[in-house]
């Protein structure tokens, strides 16, 4: 077992875990705890996957600034633990929830065990070079910053626009949402 | 690197995304919810870097740049509807949230 299989081992585990004990904990705090770690593994598994710049931007984007608007409205809202609901609706969630977990998780291991059929010449794993940015049409794939640049900035250039008008229309809609509209004439 | 497949990767980011879809319908607090969301979208990020560098194609991995984007424009809208309907309602589960039942 070389370092690899242990970290892929160590983040998947912490990734699927935090998940699981995010979903089943009680006290929304302690969820929001449980998923920095899962978030953070699952950053460590990008970093298995050689794309670092994406795992800095996980780190940066879910365990930072997601997690601390969850942590302040968490905070403005004073919830508490919940309680318990009526156990007819419990059963029934609980139980359409396995079940679909259960089809989703065996449609998975069959789509994934089949989809790959197994090549004995070409690695599993493609080496990288890093020298060209482009062959032929298509991007490729390495680990440095300047091809993401490359991409957004050619390729993507519509699409970056389209989302940093989408950050903009967001923030005037949480504008919008929680501003207090106090109407004219009545001023209580 | 030839131990750990893709096969692994992409069965892990199943998994992520059934615990996800596992916490999107047992949970009644909005605000869990809205974390299994997350939780689910990270799966999907996991998914697409690993084809991204199985294939060689750096196009996955920008995907992956846009899902951020929009996840953290959903976050902050979301957690403005919950703060709405806390505000009306007093409460953020989702049994309470009956505005649209006739």
């Amino acid at each position: 077992m070389n370092l690899i299989d242990f970290l892929f081992l160590v983040f998947a585990t912490l990734a699927v875990g935090g998940g699981l004990l995010m979903i089943f904990s009680r006290h929304p705090v302690s969820a929001a705890m449980f998923m920095i770690i899962s978030m953070v593994s699952v950053a460590g598994l990008f970093v298995l996957l050689e794309s670092f710049f994406l795992a800095i931007l996980q780190v940066l984007v879910y365990a930072g600034a997601v997690m601390v608007l969850f942590l302040f409205i968490i905070m403005l809202l004073d919830v508490g633990p919940e309680g318990s609901k009526s156990s007819k609706i419990k059963l029934l969630s609980g139980l359409a929830g396995v079940v679909c977990f259960g089809i989703l998780m065996v449609f998975s291991l069959i789509l994934v065990l089949n989809s790959y059929p197994e090549c004995s010449s070409c690695a599993v794993w493609p080496t990288l070079d890093d020298n060209n940015l482009v062959l032929g049409q298509s991007l490729v794939f390495s680990t440095s910053v300047k091809s993401f640049g490359f991409g957004l900035f050619s390729k993507y250039m519509l699409p970056i626009q389209v989302a940093g008008f989408l950050l903009l229309a967001a923030m005037v809609g949480v504008i919008i949402l929680s501003k207090k509209f106090v109407r004219e004439g009545n001023p209580s | 690197m030839e131990s750990v497949t893709p096969h692994y990767f992409l069965f892990l980011a199943f998994l992520l995304f059934g615990v996800g879809f596992l916490g999107v319908v047992i949970r009644r607090n909005l605000l869990i919810v809205l974390m299994s969301l997350e939780l689910m979208l990270n799966g999907v990020n996991i998914a697409l870097v690993t084809f991204s560098r199985v294939g060689l194609n750096l196009d996955g991995s920008l995907f992956v740049f846009f899902i951020m984007t929009v996840a953290a424009a959903e976050v902050a809208v979301g957690l403005a509807l919950l703060v709405a309907l806390y505000k009306k309602r007093q409460s953020i589960f989702s049994e309470d949230a009956t505005l649209l039942r006739n």
